[in-house]
């Protein structure tokens, strides 16, 4: 199947082109930051995590969102999703492609990562998030190449790939949950050790993950001949509305607990983010905006004439995507590092470089998500009109 | 089992090949797990031990600034911890800086007991470094065992092993931690350089080890060492008839954040006498 994206129309090459060169922008910056050190970002000993692990955890929670689709088709039998799961499955793995390249940008000694594997140690959260983001990544290239490889000829899936997609049901949740413990865990990171810290994060995953698939979905209809059909889409917009309502709530459930108990330690990330702290400002402006998106994504989705409305649905997803990316992509990291440990404000702001090497990221990550949605909808394209029970 | 004399070259030829040859000296150590075996080594006679080493810092000891900065010259010239500088505009280079014992106000070192009427207190210079824990965050979090506790309980660094993904940073409710951001030799002077302490590459995180080299050859810690008597006091908290133990038993201490369950075995002594 993989030739089928080797053969495209010359807007897809000169898209294939555009992500290319950004690719390898971004891996000139990086190969810049490999010779010299992680000292070319903007990071300090105070903050120690920034825009790279910002973006994994988003990411980690795109590349979860794939269970939004898999958990109606496959259990609630909703056929509807049949012809878009596959998207929700090449996301993410795109999306988890994405996650172990900031990892890898992110790491002071990246010829070192096989460590991890060398000297496993189960009392690490990250050697276990190591683990189940690899599962992850091959149960989805499994599940996806064999069910769309039953479908180009036409029959239905061999019965052995069944235990596979059910696995990737928890699989999908335990991705973002650990990815949660590797913040909630931790003494004395008062932004963090916070037990709701998981299900806001599967929260934010799926709100944002279908959201990004929605615009995705109605891009590749007008583009290609590939129709994932309404009801599927309005489906989709009801998940990212209670999704984002979740998501919402547990984050004004972290307001009450930080400013009604009033404990210092408790506000300060708060006061930083939305507010400032002893005249350092350089979050609040991402924060509010990152608030009023949200809100207005929301207020957007509630009404039920707009949601139906694709022209304003797609606004309301693209505005709730950006304010789900600043808020867990950005100031969920920071929050935890500002103030530091001796309750100092020592600010942090991306350089030009670690902006380009994230773009470079992006660039790659939607380089082979663009290969893979070809691979996708050629295959629907020539199978059109055929309905395969799965 | 019998063992003809081609068997024995086929196994001995391919051990060598797979570098398991130097295993074979000791009958007890394992042939999967190369390296040196811990028996063949003897202990330095001289060596310092403890079932738990540990600090007492009296600061009321230390009459001036001189006496905080020799201390943590001390430290960071003998462990070649660079020195950054300052930026061009003259403020210090926080950025890059790494240190492994500094001096901070109280009310930084120990934001939960905030005096806010005390101003003096509250802005008191008090020495700060890793309080090697009992249960130390940063070991639980490391990935890769690159941070570790010895049986003696000081929290040590493999920076062979260390893979850089500042997990333990953020673990490390003490900021006792510091990252390579860029390759720090160039920063090391040339003429203070000490030839018999590595020096670390970019990329892999540092913090005070309890001096465990000069332990090893049965020298104090070197903070201890410069610091003016009774200001640092170091043995071994397991042991009552210890200095150390004799005044922490006494004595008012308090420890940092030790309402988090990481056991700091650093303590403060208050009103010194």
């Amino acid at each position: 199947m993989l030739e089928k994206a080797l053969v495209g129309s010359k807007r897809y090459w000169m898209w294939m082109g555009l992500l290319a060169a950004l690719s390898v922008v971004g891996f000139a910056f990086y190969l810049k930051q490999f010779t010299y050190g992680l000292g070319l970002t903007g990071l300090s000993r105070d903050v120690s995590w920034g825009l790279y692990i910002g973006q994994f955890t988003f990411l980690v929670g795109v590349a979860a969102s794939a269970v939004m689709l898999v958990i109606p088709y496959y259990l609630h039998d909703f056929k509807k999703f049949g012809k878009i799961v596959i998207l929700g499955e090449f996301l993410a793995i795109s999306a988890v492609l994405m996650c172990m390249l900031f990892i890898m940008a992110d790491m002071g000694q990246p010829m070192r990562f096989m460590n991890i594997m060398l000297h496993p140690t189960p009392g690490s959260v990250m050697f276990w998030d190591f683990l189940v983001l690899a599962g992850y990544l091959g149960l989805n290239l499994l599940v996806g190449w064999v069910t769309l490889g039953a479908d180009k000829k036409g029959i239905a899936p061999p019965k052995w790939i069944k235990p596979f997609i059910y696995l990737s049901i928890p699989w999908a949740i335990s991705i973002h949950t650990v990815t949660a413990f590797l913040y909630a865990g931790l003494p004395g990171r008062h932004f963090w050790l916070t037990a709701i810290m998981a299900a806001r994060f599967l929260a934010s995953a799926f709100a944002g993950g279908p959201a990004l698939l929605l615009i995705l979905a109605l891009i590749v209809r007008k583009l290609t001949k590939f129709d994932p059909g309404k009801e599927p889409i309005q489906a989709l917009a009801k998940i990212v509305t209670y999704a984002m309502f979740a998501n919402v709530f547990f984050l004004a459930l972290e307001f009450f607990t930080a400013f009604y108990s009033g404990i210092p330690g408790h506000t300060h990330a708060f006061h930083y983010l939305y507010h400032g702290l002893e005249g350092h400002t350089e979050m609040v402006g991402m924060m509010w905006t990152s608030s009023i998106l949200a809100v207005v994504a929301l207020t957007m989705l509630f009404v039920p004439q707009v949601r139906r409305n694709e022209f304003t649905l797609v606004i309301a997803c693209v505005a709730l995507f950006i304010s789900l990316w600043i808020d867990k992509g950005f100031g969920l990291i920071i929050g935890g590092f500002v103030p530091n440990m001796m309750e100092q404000v020592r600010p942090y702001w991306p350089t030009f470089l670690e902006t380009m090497v994230t773009v470079g990221i992006w660039a790659i990550g939607l380089l082979v998500l663009t290969a893979l949605y070809k691979i996708a909808v050629s295959v629907r394209e020539e199978t059109a009109g055929v309905e395969i029970d799965h | 089992m019998s063992m003809d004399r081609r068997q024995f070259l086929k196994i001995t030829g391919i051990s060598s090949i797979l570098g398991l040859g130097a295993s074979v000296a000791s009958a007890t150590h394992p042939i999967w797990m190369p390296g040196v075996d811990p028996d063949l080594v003897s202990p330095n006679a001289q060596a310092l031990t403890a079932k738990r080493w540990g600090m007492a810092v009296d600061m009321t000891k230390f009459r001036s600034e001189a006496d905080i900065k020799r201390v943590v010259e001390a430290c960071h010239s003998i462990h070649n911890v660079p020195d950054f500088g300052n930026n061009p505009d003259g403020t210090k280079n926080i950025k890059d800086e790494i240190k492994w014992i500094w001096k901070a106000k109280f009310k930084q070192a120990f934001p939960e007991q905030a005096t806010e009427l005390n101003e003096h207190l509250e802005e008191a210079p008090f020495l700060v470094f890793c309080n090697h824990c009992d249960n130390p965050a940063c070991v639980r979090v490391c990935p890769t065992k690159a941070t570790f506790k010895r049986d003696d309980g000081a929290v040590m660094m493999d920076m062979h092993r260390c893979i850089g993904c500042r997990f333990c940073m953020a673990a490390c409710p003490y900021g006792a931690r510091s990252f390579n951001w860029r390759d720090p030799r160039p920063f090391i002077k040339k003429e203070k350089q000490n030839r018999k302490y590595p020096t670390r590459t970019k990329g892999v995180v540092e913090k005070c080890t309890f001096c465990t080299e000069r332990l090893a050859v049965g020298q104090m810690p070197a903070c201890v060492e410069k610091a003016p008597p009774g200001g640092l006091v170091f043995g071994d908290l397991d042991d009552p008839k210890s200095a150390i133990r004799r005044l922490v038993s006494t004595r008012y201490t308090i420890r940092r954040k030790p309402e988090l369950g990481t056991g700091p075995n650093i303590y403060y002594v208050i009103g010194g006498r």
